[in-house]
């Protein structure tokens, strides 16, 4: 017995050592969202201009929502240009991006828009409830919802020209098919 | 006590006993704060690093606890608005993981760790009261010749 104990106790370690070491090196954000593939939820804001927005009221493009805030610095400021860029380049095929501030102050998110000088609808969500909705966790956060309504891909972090390109065009691509 | 003094007693008696009857009925209750904080302890707050949302004061976490408030207006028990975040963000959002399936590892790894331990210090106490056991009886082998001398130079000593 006591030969295969030297040998049984410190092995006994290793599994313990392996899940302590998967546990601390995960990173507790990089969670996979339980929405990819499951209805876009609904929302019904007002956009900092005081129309209406409605995620309703785009079913049957590619719609792009995007969480953002005037105080998330640098990755917030780093999109908002390409979001802008890529809502001209795409407006005319079908796609709509929908800008949603949260946790804001009116006055510094009109003077977001004002400074990047954003034409896509932005609207604030002043109770949080859309952002919970969304399962959003921090800004910046953006979900590609596609004609059918349905969250495809959550995308953590400032989005840049090259996400934007593909995963519009694979969802555009998809939804041209019959 | 006179039956004047009873009588006047009696009104706001009555108007506070329906009242607190009145406001027992589920439907018009307000929610209760304690209910509002008994959810939030549960539900990690998803800006903080190990906080709940009841701890927390980002402003995140108050609208967290607003949205709870007003699902348990709306009528839902607490657990349903629990499963309304899990829904949205996963079991990452509950601070305690459910006790079933590989979570159940959480719970049971520290009884088999304390179980474990039990049984080898179990094991190792026993060898070593074995051992000295052995050490006592040792004697008993000793040759008789060899103790019979012992004997007589003790004898001589005294």
């Amino acid at each position: 017995m006591s030969r295969l104990w030297r040998w049984l106790i410190p092995l006994a370690t290793v599994p313990v050592l392996a899940l302590l070491a998967y546990g601390f090196r995960a990173n507790p954000r990089d969670t996979p969202s339980p929405l990819a593939g499951r209805p876009a939820p609904r929302f019904a804001l007002a956009t900092l201009d005081g129309a209406p927005l409605a995620l309703e009221a785009h079913r049957g493009k590619v719609v792009v929502v995007n969480f953002w805030a005037s105080w998330c610095y640098p990755a917030c400021y780093e999109e908002a240009p390409v979001l802008e860029r890529s809502w001209r380049a795409y407006r005319g095929r079908g796609v709509v991006v929908v800008g949603v501030d949260i946790q804001d102050k009116p006055e510094a998110a009109q003077k977001f828009v004002r400074d990047f000088g954003l034409t896509f609808p932005n609207a604030q969500d002043p109770t949080g409830t859309v952002s919970v909705d969304y399962g959003v966790y921090g800004v910046p956060e953006t979900f590609f919802v596609d004609r059918q309504g349905r969250i495809r891909v959550k995308h953590v972090g400032a989005v840049t020209d090259d996400v934007f390109r593909e995963t519009v065009d694979r969802l555009l691509a998809e939804a041209a098919k019959p | 006590m006179s039956r004047e003094w009873l009588r006047r007693l009696a009104a706001p008696v009555l108007v506070l006993l329906v009242s607190v009857a009145a406001g027992a009925q589920p439907p018009a209750a307000p929610v209760s704060e304690d209910t509002v904080h008994e959810v939030a302890t549960q539900l990690r707050c998803v800006v903080c690093q190990s906080l709940s949302v009841a701890d927390s004061p980002s402003e995140m976490a108050s609208q967290m606890r607003g949205i709870i408030r007003a699902r348990l207006a709306a009528g839902e028990r607490p657990a349903e608005v629990i499963q309304y975040f899990v829904d949205r963000y996963g079991e990452w959002i509950l601070l305690a993981p459910r006790r079933r399936g590989f979570n159940l590892l959480v719970w049971l790894f520290p009884l088999v760790a304390v179980a474990t331990g039990l049984v080898l210090v179990a094991t190792i106490v026993r060898r070593w009261t074995r051992r000295r056991r052995d050490g006592v009886a040792a004697p008993v082998n000793v040759d008789p010749a060899m103790s019979e001398r012992i004997r007589r130079e003790m004898e001589r000593g005294t």
